[in-house]
């Protein structure tokens, strides 16, 4: 299973404050780790929000661009992973050895599943519906313009 | 945290310090059975222990210190057993290593471990078959049931594998050095050929019923991804874990509804895991940049890599598919990969050329049978408009599949071209 490993912000994330040396050392190690393991697929950090947009979606479909920062601090990322592991509890074993991406404050890493495609069901099945017909329409297409160019080349003869 | 959670935890630290652990006792005992055994036991010690301790902070630490205990009381039974040898012959014995230098040994370089174990494990001396199941058990951390569903055999079967594939490893007394340089890249093809039987397994599954198979695609590429980092200067691991990451891009789009296969040319490229290709091409970059010429796995991987940057198949870059696919059946010299060769070279060059490329291919006893032949053969005499020569072709192939799919949409294909030659509509 995929999984997304997400670095929650903090104040000082938020506030720009970059890593420490020791930090960014202790996490590259981290990373090298994850990668001899075979399980990291991907992973960057964020810049603060104040340099983030939002795009808010209204009823009536209204769009509005807001400008960062954005206040909900702790709810808001500063990083992700994205990991390749056989459960979840495998992905919680590996958060667990991670170091603390905050030193000095309270800080969370969430792990979030990917959906597969089993997950959609019905709507999956019709989504291949909708690329079926799309397909036969195209196949129809090629055949119609085969067959034309056949009778053009007939008509010739 | 509860029982259910916590025996969740202890898999989940036997997923990731199994192959470590192993890797670190093989070196010291040199024998694969004897470090299972010890393996086992300490993962035993752990079901029992962590349930009601908690889960240590260091659980591989843990691990490793519990199995080396048991190795300890091992060594010094088997020490005792020397002394009266001793005793009896006055020859002098070389001791085994006292306890210090067991220590010590066991936490060297991680690395050299693992690579000693998929070297073990894929050694030549064993089938393909015992080098799949050991590699999968060791490395891969996947229990004999586990790999029995994965490919549809008996657990007693794969059990039984095991069992004498560590048999045959200590009776033919297969060394526990890591060789280097020439001497090692000569043992890879073995390893590599494992991890890409599996991946293939995993691939060749059209069953959406049954997960575990698809799940050998992953770990297929979670060994080669293990093996880029050990070997990162083996141009070749890069270009299989390429292939494999590319291939893998289209798991998603290759599988209808039904389970039937699609084929690259109907599928729908949106669903490709764009995560997935770009990891793909850059392994490639990695492989193209260590070797030239570039051996199979990085040849394989560059033909996908010109499938997987096309947005859509118009935008296939048929003539340089075609200029890697000359040098692939240099290498192999396998009519399968010249019968592939034909079809690039009738998308690149056009129907004629590539018929008398196949037509040259009639004869060869290893395509005898195979319905890929007639498939590609019919499908050339269709576009030439030789519709009635087509059409018994693709009834020759329905004839030879086994797929059921397959010979119904070959039959299709028979009655369209009867359809289109004479006003009569003969049925195929």
């Amino acid at each position: 299973m995929r999984v997304m490993v997400i670095v929650k912000a903090t104040k000082n994330s938020e506030a720009g404050k970059m890593p420490s040396r020791e930090l960014l050392t202790a996490m590259g190690k981290f990373n090298e780790e994850l990668v001899k393991a075979g399980i990291m697929l991907d992973g960057d950090g964020l810049k603060p929000s104040s340099t983030g947009k939002r795009i808010r979606f209204s009823p009536g479909s209204k769009r509005t661009v807001i400008d960062g920062p954005f206040t909900e601090t702790k709810e808001l990322v500063a990083g992700y992973w994205i990991w390749q592991v056989k459960s979840i509890d495998e992905a919680v074993e590996w958060a667990r050895r991670c170091p603390d991406p905050m030193p000095g404050e309270e800080s969370e890493l969430e792990i979030r599943p990917f959906f597969e495609p089993e997950d959609f069901g019905a709507d999956y099945l019709e989504d291949f519906k909708a690329y079926e017909d799309r397909l036969e329409k195209g196949l129809q297409d090629l055949r119609q313009k085969r067959i034309d160019a056949e009778q053009k080349l007939k008509a010739k003869k | 945290m509860s029982e259910a959670a916590t025996r969740g935890a202890i898999e989940a630290v036997w997923r990731i310090e199994s192959a470590r652990l192993l890797g670190g006792l093989v070196r010291v005992v040199r024998d694969v059975g004897l470090a299972e055994d010890l393996a086992q036991e300490a993962l035993i010690t752990a079901l029992e222990r962590w349930p009601e301790t908690g889960i240590p902070e260091n659980p591989g630490a843990w691990l490793m210190a519990t199995a080396k205990n048991r190795a300890i009381d091992q060594l010094r039974r088997k020490q005792r057993l020397d002394r009266t040898h001793e005793d009896i012959a006055t020859d002098a014995i070389t001791r085994p290593p006292t306890r210090p230098d067991l220590e010590t040994a066991i936490d060297e370089n991680v690395g050299d471990d693992l690579l000693r174990l998929v070297l073990v494990a894929c050694h030549p001396v064993l089938s393909t078959e015992a080098r799949v199941a050991l590699t999968l058990r060791l490395l891969g951390g996947l229990t004999t049931e586990e790999i029995a569903r994965a490919f549809l055999v008996p657990e007693p079967t794969i059990a039984q594998r095991i069992v004498r594939a560590k048999r045959t490893l200590a009776e033919a007394k297969v060394p526990f050095d890591v060789p280097r340089g020439e001497d090692l890249s000569a043992r890879l093809p073995s390893v590599l050929e494992v991890v890409y039987l599996v991946f293939n397994e995993g691939y060749a599954a059209t069953r959406g019923d049954d997960l575990i198979r698809f799940e050998l695609c992953d770990d297929a590429l979670r060994l080669g991804r293990i093996l880029a980092g050990l070997v990162p200067d083996e141009a070749e691991v890069h270009g299989l874990v390429a292939l494999m990451e590319l291939q893998a891009s289209r798991l998603r789009a290759r599988v209808g509804p039904g389970g039937e296969a699609i084929r690259l040319f109907d599928q729908d490229r949106s669903r490709w895991d764009q995560l997935l290709i770009r990891r793909g091409l850059a392994a490639l970059d990695r492989a193209q940049s260590l070797r030239r010429p570039l051996g199979p796995y990085t040849l394989q991987a560059a033909i996908a890599a010109c499938h997987a940057r096309a947005h859509t198949n118009d935008e296939t870059d048929w003539k340089r598919i075609v200029a890697l696919y000359d040098a692939l059946v240099e290498l192999t010299r396998s009519p399968v990969v010249e019968l592939n060769r034909a079809v690039a070279v009738s998308m690149a060059f056009g129907p004629t050329e590539a018929l008398a490329l196949v037509d040259a291919l009639g004869d060869e006893p290893l395509l005898r049978g195979y319905h890929l032949l007639p498939s590609v053969r019919g499908d050339l005499l269709e576009k030439l408009g030789r519709t009635v020569e087509a059409g018994s072709e693709f009834e020759r192939a329905a004839a030879l599949t086994q797929n059921v799919r397959e010979r119904a949409l070959l039959l299709g294909r028979a009655r369209a071209c009867g359809r289109r030659t004479s006003g009569t509509e003969p049925q195929a």
